[in-house]
């Protein structure tokens, strides 16, 4: 019999952390919440989640001492799933409140939405499959996925872009490089098709792709 | 393309959704569980809870009404009523909201909205307002507070403005001419508040037809709209409202 895949979700601070934890607990995993370097050190598998703002985020994952594990974590090939925040953490640096430094395990920069839209860009919206990634397994093309933010991600290399949404502009809303995957939307509110998103996470977390 | 978003309203008193609803097939329709489930299989787009209740301790229920909704329903659900402190909001929001709607306390307590949204973002502040038409010399809409029952001095527009700048990520907007009386939303009313903000603007009371529906979203350009009687009672499911919606081109979500 195999070990149960276990899966942290990094704990940094405020906002719904739970629909995480519910929807991993419906799959075949053990969904930790942890804020501790040694639980994420030990994980098979890791999510960033996201809510808030960048800079309170990144200064409480450094207050926490957890910047390096989670680097350690992404650079072992083991799985890591960012999600709004979260994706937008994982890049050079961020221009909200200012230019500020993310934790650069991506190259490229976060900006603010433009054009004539409202901000946030709250609700649900297709997300075209641009390259091909096993995290899409089984979810159609331009399916619908629930989004709530302002800024966006644009990463230097083209090559890491899986997934784009239209809203005022095109912008990467999932992001891939290996076992290292990240959505701009929450499929944790994201019905069937978010729920399934998160089961190809575990898929990849039991089976990683060797790098 | 972003799609328009269909909220049905439940209110909850001490845990118990009130204004009962007509779903044969549900075991129990005061469940407010197993109506969101309802509602998630529907293909609503998020839902939203307004708890009702007037006591501490039925506040206290409607946090574990909360937790065991979002170990079974994901998508977005916004939650309000009663909240006036940051750990009310934190609370809610710990329990598994992912919004929280502020009304009266934000009229009372305008920096409440601004420290929920540096603490927690303004994606999840939702400031709720409730307006009355005044006609006179020139027509404009006065917000009330207390669950509609006293008016303030302040303009609907002017206020959602405000709320907006102290950081209301979205704007909840029920017309109390409206309101309950199933015969269409207030669409100037709409149509203001949602010419005047740049946050999207949920539009709600007095839907009693699809062709309302579609009247809020074309005519009064809200990005949702918010309905309660017409799905509760059964008059029209979710699915075909987003059809009927789909088939005079807004942008919906079909499941």
């Amino acid at each position: 019999m195999t070990m149960p895949i276990s899966v942290v979700i990094v704990d940094y601070g405020a906002g719904n952390l739970r629909s995480v934890v519910n929807a991993l607990r419906i799959l075949d995993c053990t969904p930790v919440l942890s804020s501790s370097s040694e639980d994420i050190s030990r994980a098979d598998a890791v999510v960033l989640p996201g809510v808030g703002a960048a800079g309170a985020a990144m200064k409480e994952l450094a207050t926490k001492g957890l910047i390096d594990p989670i680097k350690i974590h992404v650079s072992s090939g083991k799985p890591l799933l960012g999600v709004c925040l979260g994706l937008q953490l994982l890049l050079t640096d961020t221009e909200e409140g200012g230019l500020a430094p993310c934790m650069g395990l991506l190259p490229g920069r976060v900006k603010m939405l433009t054009g004539s839209v409202k901000i946030p860009h709250m609700g649900w919206n297709q997300v075209k499959q641009v390259r091909p990634h096993r995290i899409f397994s089984g979810i159609p093309d331009n399916s619908n996925f629930y989004f709530v933010h302002s800024y966006y991600a644009e990463p230097t290399e083209v090559s890491v872009v899986s997934g784009t949404t239209d809203y005022g502009l095109t912008f990467c809303s999932v992001l891939t490089r290996g076992n290292l995957v990240a959505t701009q939307f929450h499929p944790e509110k994201s019905g069937e098709l978010g729920l399934k998103f998160y089961a190809n996470f575990v898929e990849m977390a039991s089976e990683p792709i060797q790098c | 393309m972003l799609t328009r978003r269909i909220i049905p309203c439940l209110d909850v008193k001490n845990g118990r959704v009130v204004k009962g609803t007509s779903f044969v097939q549900l075991k129990d329709a005061g469940d407010p569980v197993e109506l969101a489930d309802f509602y998630y299989k529907a293909g609503a787009d998020e839902l939203v809870f307004l708890d009702i209740t007037a006591t501490p301790e039925g506040r206290q229920t409607m946090a574990g009404v909360v937790e065991r909704i979002s170990e079974k329903v994901f998508m977005p659900l916004t939650v309000g009523g009663g909240l006036r402190t940051i750990q009310d909001i934190h609370k809610l929001l710990r329990a598994g909201a992912d919004k929280v709607s502020l009304n009266t306390s934000a009229v009372m307590n305008p920096t409440l909205i601004s420290e929920g949204a540096d603490r927690f973002g303004s994606q999840c502040m939702v400031v709720a307002i409730d307006a009355k038409k005044n006609e006179g010399e020139k027509t404009w809409w006065q917000v009330y507070v207390s669950s509609g029952q006293k008016p303030v001095k302040l303009d609907a527009v002017e206020w959602a403005t405000r709320a907006v700048e102290l950081g209301a990520g979205e704007i909840l907007l029920t017309s109390m001419d409206a309101d309950g009386h199933c015969t269409g939303y207030d669409i100037e009313l709409t149509r203001a508040i949602s010419e005047a903000v740049n946050v999207p603007v949920i539009a709600s009371g007095g839907a009693g037809s699809l062709e309302d529906l579609y009247e809020a979203l074309a005519g009064g350009k809200a990005d949702a709209v918010l309905a309660a009687s017409i799905f509760h009672y059964g008059t029209y499911s979710v699915a075909q409202a987003k059809e009927f919606l789909a088939k005079r081109g807004v942008p919906v979500r079909l499941c």
